[in-house]
């Protein structure tokens, strides 16, 4: 008998079972809702971290410096404009290239292409999706500026441009782009294909005016994401798009420009014991904690968005 | 065959069966889709050969381990990755150390525990959050938190920006993504095997440790380790972190003193020796590079591989 | 063990009244036996209701299970056989809204009091699923993870080999035991299951619809164990087919659905030794079900 045979003196003692192993169980399982909560102490400290020091800086600072030519901190100016603009340029010119290139590719992958292409197709966009920013970031520098933009622009284009980190940020979104899309294509029925084929349909037709329709909100989903993860960016920028010191306020993506990132970044590497404006370490958490409110805001929105797609199905 | 001026139905039905080889608007637009598709391909091709071609001139001129082994130094013709090399392994250690035992444990709590509660929603909508924040503002967060708390134990030079504090932060960083690789690894495990371990009269921890754990271990090990893959080519975290010690610009230095001082990491390197203007060092950067992605590569495939070997032995 | 034949005849439904069941009765397990009203209650099921949140899945179950008996529960699908089976090892405490009413007194203990731990009770009555679920290791570990588990701390291959032995499948494995218990057959499977369950030395056993994944001759095999194991053991199982009923249980529980625009609520028709629910039923729904008009 592996077990203790149970009695009528017995069984009400045996089969309550050892408050020892009890609570033991009642520990473990209370060690693993640590764990878990600890999720939620993070963002609690992102966001008290940002709030703390943001309050500081708005605080003490002179509210018109906050509206000012440029963007050069350790000097006092916080014109905020420069920089969001130049997070936008990066990133509508990002979503220019990664627009196209990954819906296009993902409509192929989802609508025409062999088993056999998507087996090279698929591990070629993941490798993609692995590169380091800072390899984009380089190859924006030295290839993309002097090897295309210098041959198309000319002169009119600097060494370090917003264009070229805008163009390296879309490479780098590629693949967010294609893979979350070509979810959304595939997450389509079959028979809703199948019923646009039966009637006679072109294969385009089909995927323009049936498939992609119904996929559309899976399609925005990836759009969005991919806007907030290149507003997020921070290598390709600081590599390539030069303006370390400060920026002035500009739309001319030819010439050097600063995103918030790349701002931050300047702000952080910068000799700080040569503190500068009192502010300038500050301003630090400020555009933080304006880029964590950005990106959260979008990334709830797309959640939304991806939640249609599955209520669908 | 006498000519008609109508078409005949055998005409028709050869027209419009062949009418694919000449659908213009059909192929133009399939033509589209595929240069789409090509130029994200070539795209990498190009980046790879590009910085392949421009570190020609490392491979030439000295040995892969003389360029892994030298010191870093202001010098191009002799300067070498090492302290970078030391600083990313270091790095990677105290990621692991922090991202790996949290986030698994989070991951048991969320799959094996947790009822569908409030609690639960909302650290499962966290987490997700949590991973679309962008990586320097977990920079921030570890210069705020782990700098000072750590200012104390590290050198004076660099007041608690240390590779210390840059190891945890990156743990904080991928910690959503050790998560969720995670609970899909324990969701995958059949429900089959929980009953079967309950039937036969073992507890919640028993049933997870002897059944469901062994079972998701190939997945989870899958996750952790290609999550030290992202950690490791991340370098804004470690720039606000680091601040300008991670310039660590030249000389020796052993990898205790990285811990406390000074260091390095690959991807910051690569961000220092790009900002360069000496023509020398756009061609170290490239080498840096290629070892960067050849070490990628080899943690990628080492997850992969590991995941095969043991779903086999299942 | 004795195999047992069968003669099918066709049912001929048109005809009105049909009161024998649709095959042959004179192999009725436990027909005949003196000894059979005699049985102690094992346990004693009184006014069992199980809701799943404010929904009523079964309802009002009265039925006492005797000692070294097989007592079958038939009836249609969704009629809550297998919920009220799952009651008896508190394997509905796993579903987060399933809530119990009523008492199921177990050697005198209410399984569902408040003392009561549901390890212990998981551990004296055992359990075999409708899919042969081993355990991804070899067939040793199989058997011998709920007696470690349980801390029993003797001799381990012995307590296997036994096991074995009860479950009639020693001989085909006794010479690959440190091998994964998943290169077996599902007849094979299924029977290591059983193993495993009466590896932890329970007294009653548990069996949900125990052959529905198997084939024929490996079904046969399980009946035949079954029959010897009532010797040692209770033994309740769910099963779709009233032919397996009739053929191994001493008694046999009617189950039938109420349906409402709420959902539909399980509830105990009959309950009465085998050969008398199939010969003799008290209630027409009874008759209907084993005579094939429905279900």
């Amino acid at each position: 008998m592996t077990t203790e045979a149970l009695t009528p003196e017995n069984v009400e003692r045996l089969l309550s079972g050892s408050p020892r192993r009890r609570s033991k169980e009642r520990a473990i399982r209370w060690f693993f809702w640590t764990a878990s909560a600890t999720s939620i102490l993070i963002t609690l400290a992102i966001v008290l971290s940002l709030v703390g020091e943001a309050w500081t800086f708005i605080s003490q600072a002179d509210p018109s410096s906050l509206w000012e030519i440029g963007w050069f901190p350790r000097r006092g100016l916080f014109d905020v404009k420069t920089i969001v603009a130049g997070t936008l340029l990066v990133a509508g010119i990002a979503m220019l290239v990664a627009g196209p290139l990954g819906l296009g590719t993902a409509m192929y992958l989802s609508e025409y292409a062999r088993p056999s292409i998507r087996r090279v197709v698929k591990p070629t966009l993941e490798l993609l999706a692995g590169i380091p920013s800072v390899v984009l970031g380089y190859f924006a520098l030295t290839f993309i500026t002097p090897d295309l933009l210098k041959r198309i622009f000319g002169n009119q284009v600097a060494g370090f441009n917003l264009l070229a980190a805008g163009i390296g940020v879309g490479i780098l979104t590629i693949p967010l782009v294609a893979s979350i899309t070509e979810d959304a294509l595939r997450a389509v029925p079959r028979s809703l294909r199948e019923a646009s084929y039966g009637l006679g349909a072109s294969r385009m037709s089909t995927s323009i005016r049936v498939v992609f329709p119904a996929a559309v909100s899976g399609v925005v989903a990836s759009l969005i994401i991919a806007v907030s993860r290149a507003i997020g960016e921070t290598m390709v920028v600081a590599i390539a798009a030069g303006a370390t010191g400060g920026s002035l306020f500009s739309l001319n993506v030819l010439q050097p420009g600063q995103t918030m990132t790349a701002a931050m970044t300047a702000l952080a590497i910068g000799s700080d014991r040569v503190r500068g404006a009192d502010n300038a370490f500050q301003s630090l958490f400020f555009v933080g904690l304006l880029l964590f409110l950005v990106t959260l805001f979008l990334n709830v929105i797309s959640e939304r968005f991806v939640r249609r797609v599955r209520q669908k199905y | 065959m006498a000519v008609t001026s109508a078409p005949t139905a055998e005409v028709l039905v050869r027209r419009s069966l062949s009418a694919k080889k000449r659908d213009v608007r059909g192929r133009v637009f399939e033509a589209v889709l595929i240069l789409t598709l090509l130029v994200s391909m070539a795209v990498l091709v190009v980046l790879l050969l590009d910085v392949a071609l421009d570190s020609r001139s490392v491979w030439g001129e000295r040995t892969l381990g003389n360029f892994l082994t030298s010191q870093l130094s202001a010098d191009p013709a002799t300067a070498g990755i090492r302290q970078a090399l030391v600083g990313s392994l270091i790095l990677m250690i105290f990621t692991a150390a922090i991202a790996f035992p949290l986030g698994i444990s989070a991951a048991i709590f969320l799959e094996e525990y947790a009822e569908d509660n409030r609690f639960a929603r909302i650290v499962n909508a966290n987490i997700r959050n949590l991973a679309g924040v962008p990586s320097i503002v977990y920079g921030l967060l570890g210069l705020a938190l782990f700098v000072k708390i750590l200012g104390g134990i590290t050198g004076p030079e660099v007041e608690g920006r240390s590779v210390i504090s840059g190891g945890l932060t990156l743990g904080l960083l991928v910690l959503p993504i050790v998560i969720i690789t995670s609970v899909e690894a324990l969701r995958a495990v059949p429900n089959s095997i929980r009953e079967g371990a309950f039937g036969v009269g073992a507890t919640k921890w028993q049933m997870i440790r002897h059944h469901v754990l062994p079972v998701a271990a190939p997945g989870i090990l899958t996750g952790t380790i290609l999550s030290l893959g992202r950690a490791f080519g991340e370098a804004a975290p470690l720039l606000l972190v680091g601040g300008i010690t991670t310039f660590f610009q030249s000389g020796d230095a052993t990898p205790v003193e990285q811990l406390r001082g000074r260091f390095s990491a690959m991807p910051v390197l690569v961000f220092r020796w790009a900002s360069l203007p000496q023509a020398g060092f756009r061609a170290l950067t490239a080498a840096l590079i290629v070892v960067m992605l050849v070490a990628l590569l080899l943690i990628n495939a080492t997850a992969i591989y590991l995941r095969n070997r043991f779903e086999k032995e299942l | 063990m004795e195999t047992r034949t069968q003669t099918d005849k066709t049912v001929d439904l048109t005809k009105e009244e049909v009161r024998t069941p649709s095959f042959d009765v004179s192999s009725l397990a436990g027909q005949g036996d003196p000894m059979l009203a005699q049985n102690p209650v094992m346990i004693d099921v009184r006014g069992l209701h199980v809701y799943y949140g404010d929904f009523l899945a079964v309802k009002n179950v009265d039925m006492p299970i005797r000692q070294n008996e097989i007592t079958s529960l038939i009836g249609p699908s969704g009629c809550g056989k297998s919920t009220v089976l799952r009651c008896f090892n508190r394997m509905n405490d796993l579903i987060e809204t399933a809530r119990v009413e009523g008492v199921i007194e177990y050697h005198g203990v209410n399984l569902y009091g408040d003392s009561v731990d549901p390890v212990e009770v998981r551990r004296r009555v055992g359990m075999v699923f409708q899919k042969p679920n081993p355990f991804p290791k070899p067939i040793y570990d199989n058997i011998a993870f709920g007696p470690r588990i349980a801390g029993w701390n003797g001799k381990m291959d012995d307590l296997v080999e036994e096991s074995l032995r009860r479950a009639a499948l020693w001989d085909e494995v006794k010479d690959k035991l440190h091998e994964s218990a998943y290169a077996l057959s599902g007849g094979q499977q299924q029977r290591l299951c059983i193993a495993r369950a009466i590896a932890t030395s329970p007294d009653v056993v548990l069996m949900d619809e125990p052959c529905s994944a198997l084939d024929p001759i490996a079904t046969l095999k399980i009946e035949e164990l079954m029959l010897d194991l009532k010797k040692d053991y209770t033994i309740i199982i769910v099963t779709h087919n009233m032919q397996q009923a009739a053929r191994v249980s001493d008694r046999t529980a009617f189950f039938s659905v109420d349906v409402s625009e709420r959902g539909r609520t399980g509830y105990l028709v009959e309950f009465a030794r085998t050969q008398d629910i199939f010969t003799k039923p008290e209630k027409k729904q009874t008759e209907d079900y084993i005579t094939g008009r429905f279900g």
